[in-house]
């Protein structure tokens, strides 16, 4: 018996620690604030360390850390308040809009400030999608189970917070040139 | 007018367009310039948001916390059950025989003072290294024939330590390596020596002390035994010490 409990947690130790890092930023870019981002990142391993028996091996080991640690967020404090805000526009308009900015030269002045200053300004539910596909490299069928939407939803979030990041990086742009 | 491919093109640009839609998408970019160039700023867009969403890293407290608490989480049962008890049972025995405890505490404080000794000695001399190298390859492979013992070293490419070298040591009449570091504008010395019943009285468990206003950091592991000690943070000497113990374990 503790023997099994041993080879487990060795097992999850060997999964999950390396992922440690990875966690943390995702944390504290949901959260803004190292302090819950803390907090958050070690409930994560204690409910996923807990419910590691139940985990089903050979699936996918990070999508499941992913998914306890956004669900862990939001029923946090700062994961509380996001509940209450859903954005205003129907997400399936932004599907494929075409970028009506001359990118190259927008995204040649853009430098990783910007960048990090308009992901902090998207509306979180947009924030967490991009960054899983972008900075985590997930699939969009391991983003939408991981934030519990449909394909589709993730596809038109995803658009929208490109679209949006192109926005407020031509915004910055045309600021810092004047 | 908007290309139809253009709603493909973030699929395109995460890869989820696979087999037949994907090479018609690549036929298509071949020969339409207005999508082959927004595809290009979309995937100029995709790598800076990686770069930039990559900007939050936990503090080494942080990390240590959590590889503890999963750390105890290996303990059987039993153990934490009866830790309190077994917590009492040991506060008892350190009752019973204070005078030995006491002994083996000076006969420490001695020897890790020896250590001391050696990292200043070392710091003051002259030539303070007989290998003087920042690669791995050459320091490790300078001991060969030296001592009775091999180690590993980690890389040390993407850390804030720098090796600077090593030499030969004598500690307790006998053989070890002394391998120093630098992580700022500090020196650390890394001790390694065959471990022995003598030296396992010193080991403290790998924990962080202070001696004599050094900190140290002490383990023993696959027959050998490792002292850190320098002046540099608590958690410099943590981190550079979870290196060789990384090192040791790949």
């Amino acid at each position: 018996m503790s023997r099994d409990r041993r080879t487990d947690a060795e097992s999850f130790e060997a999964q999950a620690i390396p992922m440690f890092a990875s966690l943390y930023n995702f944390a504290h870019w949901l959260t803004r604030n190292r302090e819950e981002a803390e907090d958050l990142v070690q409930e994560t391993y204690l409910k996923a360390l807990k419910g590691f028996v139940s985990f089903q091996q050979g699936t996918n080991f990070r999508a499941w850390m992913y998914r306890i640690l956004r669900n862990t967020f939001l029923t946090s404090r700062s994961g509380l308040s996001v509940k209450m805000t859903v954005p205003l526009d129907r997400e399936e308009d932004a599907v494929g809009l075409a970028a009506d900015t001359p990118e190259a030269v927008l995204l040649a002045r853009a430098d990783q400030q910007m960048v990090q200053g308009a992901l902090e300004r998207l509306p979180v539910q947009f924030r967490e999608v991009i960054l899983l596909c972008d900075m985590e490299e997930m699939s969009y069928q391991e983003i939408a189970g991981i934030v519990g939407i449909p394909i589709g939803t993730v596809m038109s979030r995803l658009s929208r917070a490109r679209k949006s990041i192109r926005e407020l990086l031509a915004e910055k742009v045309r600021g810092a040139s004047k | 007018m908007t290309c139809d491919w253009v709603p493909k093109l973030d699929l395109y640009v995460d890869g989820e367009l696979f087999d037949g839609e994907l090479t018609e998408m690549e036929a298509h970019l071949r020969a339409c310039p207005t999508c082959a160039a927004d595809a290009l700023s979309r995937l100029q867009l995709k790598r800076m948001t990686q770069a930039a969403g990559r900007r939050f890293s936990p503090r080494p407290e942080f990390r240590l916390k959590i590889a503890q608490s999963i750390n105890a989480a290996k303990r059987p049962p039993w153990a934490r059950r009866w830790a309190p008890a077994l917590a009492a049972a040991a506060a008892l025995v350190l009752v019973l025989v204070p005078a030995a405890v006491w002994l083996q505490h000076l006969r420490s404080g001695q020897a890790l003072g020896e250590l001391a000794d050696l990292h200043v000695s070392t710091l003051a001399s002259a030539n303070p290294v007989d290998v003087v190298s920042s690669d791995r390859h050459t320091v490790k492979p300078w001991f060969q024939g030296k001592l009775p013992f091999t180690f590993n070293l980690p890389e040390m490419q993407t850390s804030p330590f720098k090796l600077i070298g090593g030499r030969l040591t004598y500690f307790q009449q006998s053989p070890g390596a002394q391998l120093l570091f630098e992580v700022g504008k500090h020196q650390i010395s890394v001790f390694i020596f065959q471990n022995r019943a003598e030296l396992s009285g010193l080991n403290s468990g790998s924990s962080l002390s202070r001696k004599l206003a050094f900190n140290t950091e002490t383990w023993a592991e696959g027959g050998l035994w490792y002292f850190v000690l320098g002046d540099a943070s608590p958690s410099d000497v943590h981190d550079l010490s979870e290196l060789l113990r990384s090192a040791d374990r790949s």
